[in-house]
C-alpha cells in the first residue's frame, strides 16, 4: 500500500470512530492503534491477575465464614476478569504465551498499586473500597470505548465489581464502628491505601504522554486528573461517614470549584514503584513466574491426556 | 514454554431457555470437556447461563471486512423485500 493510501484509510477509521462506529478484530486499523490496544489491555489482564496476590494473603485468614466467601468470590472474580482482557487481546493477534512472556520478563507492566503489601486484615477493607473504587472510575469509560472486544469485557467486568467496592467499604464499616484497636486498624489501613490509591489513577495531566490519542480513540474519556478529582469527592464523604481521616493535612472543601483541594502527591515514590522498586515488586514477580514454571506439567500432561483421547476415538470411528 | 499449547476456544452462552446461544468470548483448554467446565467458572459465575456450547476457535470461518462491500451492499438496493414497499389503500387496517 503506497502512504497516501494508508493515510486514506487512517482518515477513514478516525472517522468511523468519531461517529462512535466500533472497531471489530477483523477490521482494518492502524499499527498504533493495534499495538497501543495490545499494550493497554494486556497491562489490563495482568493487573487483574496480580491483584489477586495481594488478597489471597488473607483468604485462609478471613475472620469470619461470611468474609471468606466475599473474598474468595472477589478473587474468582478477578482472575475472570483477567481471563476476559486476555482473551480480548488475542484478538489483535498476539498469543496468550507472548502476554505471559511479556510480563514475566517485565517487559509488560501491570498497577503499581499491587505492590504494596497487605499486613493486615482492615486491608482488605482498603483494597476493596479505594483501589477497587479507584478501578471503577477509571474502568467505566472503558464501556464505551472503540474496540468492540475490549468494550465488551469491559462491560462485564464493571457489572461484576461493584459488589468488591462494597465489600471493602463494609469491612471498614465494621472495624471503624468496632474497639479502639479494630478502628485504629482501619484508619492505619486508609493511611496506608490513601495515597497509593490517588496515584493508581495516573501521573498528572502535565506528565502523561498517551492522554490525546487515547482520548480519540475513546480509550480515555477523562484527564488522570479530572478521574482523580473525581475519586477524591466520592470518598472523603464515605471516610468522614464512618468517622476515619483521610491522611492529607491539606485537604480542604472548595466553595468555588465545589471540590476538594488536596496536598501534593509523591511522584517520587510512583515512579520508584513504576520502575520495580516498591515493597513487594519481586515477591509478586516471583509469584506469578513460580504459578507459571510449576504449572507447566500440568498444562503439559492435560495436552498429551487430550492428544491420547483423540487418537482412541479416531481409531474407534475406523 | 510447553511444548504444544492449549487451543483457544469460542464460548457460547444461552442464558434462558427460548433464547438463541449467544457469543461470550473465548478461552484456552486442552479439549472440549476442560473448555465447557472452564467456560462454567469463567462465563457463568452468576447464573448468566442454562447451556454451554463451545467450539474451537480454529474451526471458525468468518467473512472478510474488506469484501463486505459485496457480500452485503446487495441487500441496500432490495427494498421490494420489505412490507412498506408495497400501497395499500388507508382503509386496510392491518396486513
Amino acid at each position: 500500500m503506497s502512504e497516501e493510501q494508508i493515510k486514506n484509510l487512517e482518515t477513514q477509521f478516525e472517522a468511523r470512530i468519531a461517529r462512535d462506529e466500533k472497531i471489530e478484530p477483523k477490521d482494518w486499523m492502524p499499527e498504533k492503534y493495534r499495538k497501543t490496544h495490545i499494550r493497554q489491555m494486556s497491562q489490563h489482564a495482568h493487573s487483574e491477575i496480580v491483584g489477586m496476590l495481594p488478597e489471597g494473603n488473607w483468604i485462609s485468614r478471613a475472620p469470619s465464614l461470611r468474609r471468606k466467601v466475599a473474598l474468595l468470590a472477589k478473587v474468582q472474580d478477578e482472575a475472570g476478569h483477567g481471563l476476559y482482557l486476555y482473551s480480548a487481546t488475542e484478538t489483535l493477534g498476539i498469543s496468550r504465551e507472548e502476554m505471559y512472556e511479556q510480563l514475566h520478563s517485565g517487559r509488560a507492566k501491570y498497577s503499581s498499586i499491587f505492590n504494596y503489601p497487605t499486613i493486615t486484615w482492615a486491608d482488605m477493607g482498603a483494597i476493596g473500597w479505594l483501589v477497587d473504587g479507584a478501578a471503577i472510575i477509571n474502568q467505566v469509560p472503558l464501556c464505551n470505548t472503540s474496540y468492540g472486544p475490549y468494550a465488551r469485557a469491559m462491560i462485564r467486568v464493571c457489572k461484576e465489581e461493584s459488589f468488591h467496592q462494597r465489600q471493602g467499604y463494609e469491612i471498614m464499616i465494621k472495624l471503624a464502628n468496632g474497639t479502639p484497636e479494630q478502628k485504629e486498624l482501619a484508619q492505619d489501613a486508609l493511611n496506608r491505601w490513601w495515597w497509593p490509591s490517588l496515584m493508581m489513577l495516573g501521573p498528572t495531566d502535565a506528565e502523561s504522554i498517551h492522554t490525546e490519542q487515547s482520548m480519540k480513540w475513546k480509550l480515555k474519556r477523562k484527564s488522570n486528573d479530572d478521574l482523580r478529582q473525581q475519586f477524591i469527592d466520592q470518598t472523603v464523604p464515605q471516610a468522614e461517614l464512618i468517622g476515619l481521616t483521610i491522611p492529607d493535612p491539606d485537604l480542604k472543601w472548595n466553595e468555588e470549584s465545589n471540590s476538594y483541594d488536596f496536598g501534593e502527591i509523591d511522584w517520587d515514590e510512583f515512579w520508584q514503584v513504576v520502575k520495580g522498586h516498591g515493597p513487594c515488586n519481586k515477591e509478586r514477580m516471583k509469584a506469578r513466574i513460580g504459578a507459571w514454571e510449576e504449572g507447566e506439567w500440568v498444562r503439559d500432561a492435560a495436552m498429551a491426556y487430550a492428544d491420547k483421547k483423540k487418537e482412541r476415538k479416531q481409531k474407534q470411528a475406523v | 514454554m510447553s511444548k504444544k499449547n492449549w487451543p483457544l476456544w469460542e464460548i457460547f452462552v444461552r442464558s434462558k431457555n427460548g433464547l438463541e446461544h449467544r457469543h461470550v468470548g473465548s478461552l484456552h483448554a486442552a479439549d472440549s470437556e476442560m473448555a465447557l467446565e472452564n467456560a462454567r467458572d469463567v462465563y457463568t459465575r452468576r447464573n448468566e447461563g442454562v447451556s454451554i456450547w463451545v467450539v474451537e476457535s480454529i474451526n471458525i470461518t468468518a467473512s472478510n471486512p474488506e469484501n463486505n462491500g459485496e457480500l452485503f451492499e446487495p441487500a441496500h438496493d432490495k427494498v421490494y423485500r420489505h412490507p412498506t414497499f408495497y400501497d395499500l389503500p388507508d382503509e386496510v387496517k392491518h396486513m
